[in-house]
């Protein structure tokens, strides 16, 4: 933190809400033409002090020096006027318009809209290596390429430092490394780059520097080139960390679930997903790897009995489960952590207790016969707070209230509850903190050491690697390859995801 | 709980106090006498007036149990109207038609109402969920062709009764005797006891069984629910059938009560599916806010008609009930944003205290 000439100095930064103190005392210094890490849980503040950085809020103390000028924003436009830009996690691109158009929108007084704006557009791609065709619609592009589009936005804009929010979330792990090659050269070229994550290993890659935030402040830094991944989950959560690492196996030869032959076709017509075979044992995490898009979500839908098959059958244990309803499906013992926690999951407005019911709503301890069983669900939805860490004032708070990381242990606890034969976990850790994480990890082993079989979907490799006793690779609908996780590596994996190369 | 309990009322008496204001404003502008508006609306109701009062609040609950039904599953049933005139229709026939002779036409009656407002209710459940079609435009088109099929029915089979044709009348013994409230030959009528069962009902389907948790389910989030193993189709077959099935209801207690035969427009009192529309966002689909919200718009109704002697149009008061729905609409938008802030900062306050400090001051 001795640096000189910093770009930008964060300096007891404090922000108050009601009731709530979301940042006191961060300190933070971004040096010029270096990549900073800025990591921590969620809740740990990292979005409030990005809003306040970007003039989204102003902050109640402290101080902002942009190259050594103290400086208050009282919007976006401040801030982009010193230089500061912001890509947010969710792109904000009009997949109609082209390159070029999204760049210019909002910005038509830099350059114009046409040949000027072009050759800027062009000029920064070049510059950088971003590779972008200014006339291309952007419907036609990849999610790698539309996060540059959103780079080349704010430097079009002429940002000298570029706050990245979880940038990486939607990459594979070859884009990742071209992202971080563009960045490279960004730096290089005197740019500042504050990159927030969760992924520590990306962190230690790309990172000149790294500052922890924990519980509304910054409670440390950590120089890349010594700290490790435990290090800093560590520094992160306060505590010590366990890994992913599942110790020995307790897969059986008893067959839970089977899947031969399941092909299923989209309401367009397309078959997305061709002729799946798949046996996950009792005791056994199948990890299925792939690129969004491949054929997961029908996986996951197909089992669920919330697609029809257009062949094949699905077997759980001796049964045969092919065109049973979801809710069939589930009263013979499948639990299921869907992808989208908000949209399936949880009634966000409903209460804890009545989000307990949910998806079990034939079940004991929820209903009696035809009667919702209050006190029985109220019960079980305190064990569940309690055994699950679900962080919360009451069981009547709503759904809404939870941050995600609380959200999703409690549809965990729920799906764990009324001992489950199989788990469907469709990234049972995304966009939650490295905290629940853990507690999520763990769950699995417990159970699937108890017998669960669990079909685990994820895009977090680590996560894949570190929990699956196999993992299946499915690329376009197809099950491509099957890895052992002992022995792949992620590159390997990310290869295979993308039709790069075979199963070993 | 005093403070949610507050926080439900509030926005409810800031609506009245509000459309009444308005209402006066309006009066005042237009050259009228707001005093006088005020002193007419707010004074005490003679007898008559309060028999009236309970009877059209039974009849304007009923609906708006039947709208609530829908609404809890984001399904705006604007059919009650034509369902409601379906059921009075259906069961007026039924009842004239002699088949059942004594009292045991009552329920037997109410069984066919029911089913009539049901059946008229599926065909746009089965238009909404077969194909697709909105059950609002439907149900428009829908509220028309009843209106006239039943005033069709009553002209080609009914019987002449002056100018007009009705259903052939109840027996006298057919006619149920009311409950003598107040003095006089003013009665509140026996089956306005059916909005207190279907209060009752409502409250118990909704809030404790399985169904009406899925029904809820499904009305919060359809994708959540479908997850959760509700069929959503067959759901929304179902809640329309019930919902078409109350609406059946809705005139029932008039229909026993007090005319005994029907015809259009003369021996029947249309309209009431729409007032229990606006009764049932108003009460926010809860057994006690309809309740008291359908007691609320028959006490305007019924005391509007003395403006007539203070030189005001009674349907000034139709202003005084479109501004409580709108503000009410609003002001429970409001706090509903208000109690989800007021709980992410105690679940924040949680989280913070979550962790041990002394750990904390160890760093």
């Amino acid at each position: 933190m001795t640096a000189p000439a910093a770009a930008v100095v964060l300096t007891g930064i404090g922000k108050r809400f009601p009731g709530v103190v979301a940042n006191h005392d961060v300190d933070v210094s971004i040096r010029p033409g270096t990549v900073h890490a800025l990591i921590g849980e969620n809740g740990a503040g990292k979005s409030t002090l990005m809003k306040i950085l970007y003039g989204v809020q102003a902050p109640d103390d402290g101080t902002i020096t942009v190259d050594g000028e103290t400086v208050t924003f009282s919007s976006p436009t401040d801030a982009i006027a010193r230089g500061i830009g912001m890509v947010f996690q969710h792109f904000m691109l009009a997949d109609n318009l082209t390159v070029l158009e999204n760049v210019v929108l909002g910005a038509e007084k830099l350059h114009g809209i046409g040949g000027g704006a072009r050759r800027e557009i062009r000029a920064i791609s070049e510059r950088f290596g971003f590779g972008l065709d200014p006339d291309v619609l952007v419907e036609t592009l990849g999610v790698a390429a539309r996060q540059r589009i959103e780079i080349l936005k704010v430097l079009y804009r002429g940002a000298r430092i570029i706050i990245l929010d979880e940038p990486t979330a939607v990459l594979v792990p070859q884009e990742v490394d071209a992202l971080f090659e563009n960045l490279r050269v960004l730096v290089a070229a005197g740019n500042s780059v504050l990159f927030i994550s969760h992924k520590l290993d990306e962190v230690l890659a790309i990172s000149d520097d790294i500052t922890v935030m924990r519980r509304g402040t910054t409670v440390g830094t950590a120089d890349p080139a010594t700290a490790t991944r435990l290090q800093l989950a560590e520094l992160m959560i306060g505590e010590e960390l366990p890994s992913p690492e599942t110790t020995e196996s307790t897969v059986t030869d008893v067959a839970q679930l089977q899947l031969k032959g399941v092909s299923v076709f989209a309401s367009d017509g397309r078959e997305v997903l061709q002729g799946i075979d798949l046996t996950i044992h009792r005791g056994e995490v199948l990890g299925i790897a792939g690129v969004e898009g491949n054929g997961q979500a029908e996986l996951v839908e197909a089992v669920m009995g919330m697609r029809t098959l257009s062949g094949g059958t699905i077997h759980l244990g001796t049964e045969d489960i092919s065109g049973w309803s979801n809710r069939r499906v589930r009263e013979a013992g499948v639990g299921y952590v869907p992808e989208d926690r908000h949209r399936h999951g949880l009634l966000l407005d409903a209460p804890l207790w009545e989000n307990r019911i949910l998806g079990h709503q034939t079940r004991k301890p929820n209903v009696r016969g035809l009667f919702v069983d209050r006190k029985g669900a109220r019960r079980d939805t305190d064990r569940i707070v309690g055994s699950y860490d679900v962080r919360t004032p009451s069981i009547d708070t709503t759904a809404r209230a939870l941050s995600g990381g609380n959200q999703q242990k409690l549809i965990v606890g729920r799906e764990m509850s009324g001992d489950p034969v199989l788990l469907i976990a469709a990234h049972p850790t995304r966009g939650v903190d490295v905290g629940a994480q853990a507690a999520i990890w763990d769950h699995v082993r417990t159970a699937r050491h108890e017998g669960l079989a669990v079909l685990l979907i994820s895009a977090d490799l680590d996560e894949l690697i570190g929990l699956s006793d196999r993992i299946e690779v499915i690329l376009r609908g197809r099950l491509v390859g099957e890895f052992d996780p002992r022995r792949v590596t992620a590159q390997e994996l990310g290869s295979a995801m993308t039709g790069g190369g075979e199963a070993a | 709980m005093i403070r949610r309990g507050f926080f439900s009322l509030l926005p409810a008496v800031v609506a009245v106090v509000l459309a009444m204001v308005v209402t006066g404003l309006v009066i005042a502008l237009t050259g009228g006498s707001a005093g006088q508006f005020y002193s007419t609306i707010l004074s005490v109701p003679i007898p008559r007036v309060s028999v009236t009062i309970v009877n059209q609040t039974a009849m304007i609950a009923i609906s708006a149990f039947a709208a609530a039904i829908a609404f809890r599953m984001n399904l705006f049933n604007i059919g009650v109207e034509g369902q409601y005139i379906a059921g009075s229709c259906a069961g007026a026939f039924f009842a004239g038609s002699g088949l059942v002779a004594g009292p045991a036409v009552i329920p037997a009656t109410l069984v066919v109402a029911v089913v009539a407002g049901a059946a008229w209710a599926s065909i746009g459940g089965f238009l909404l969920v077969g194909r697709g079609v909105s059950e609002v435009i439907s149900a428009i088109m829908l509220n028309y062709v009843a209106l006239t099929m039943a005033g069709y029915l009553v002209n080609r089979y009914g019987v002449a009764s002056g100018y007009t044709f009705t259903t052939n009348p109840l027996e006298l013994n057919q006619q149920p005797v009311g409950f003598q409230v107040v003095d006089g030959p003013y009665q509140v009528w026996a089956l306005a006891i059916i909005a207190v069962l279907v209060a009752i009902g409502y409250w118990v389907l909704i809030n404790h069984t399985r169904f009406g948790f899925d029904l809820r389910a499904s009305g919060a989030s359809s994708t959540a629910a479908a997850a959760s193993g509700v069929d959503a189709k067959k759901m929304t077959l179902i809640a329309m059938a019930l919902s078409g099935g109350v609406a059946g209801l809705v005139w029932m207690p008039a229909f026993f009560g007090s005319v005994h035969k029907f015809g259009i427009p003369e021996n029947f009192q249309s309209g009431l599916g729409f007032t229990g529309l606006a009764v049932a966002l108003l009460g926010r689909n809860r057994s006690i806010g309809i309740l008291v919200g359908s007691l609320l718009f028959a006490f305007l109704s019924a005391q509007s008609n003395d403006l007539q002697s203070v030189g005001v149009a009674p349907e000034i008061i139709s202003i005084t009930q479109g501004v409580v729905v709108l503000a009410v609409v609003v002001a429970y938008e409001i706090v509903r944003r208000l109690q989800i802030r007021r709980e992410q900062e105690s679940v924040a306050r949680e989280l913070a205290s979550a962790r041990p400090t002394a750990e904390e001051a160890s760093r």
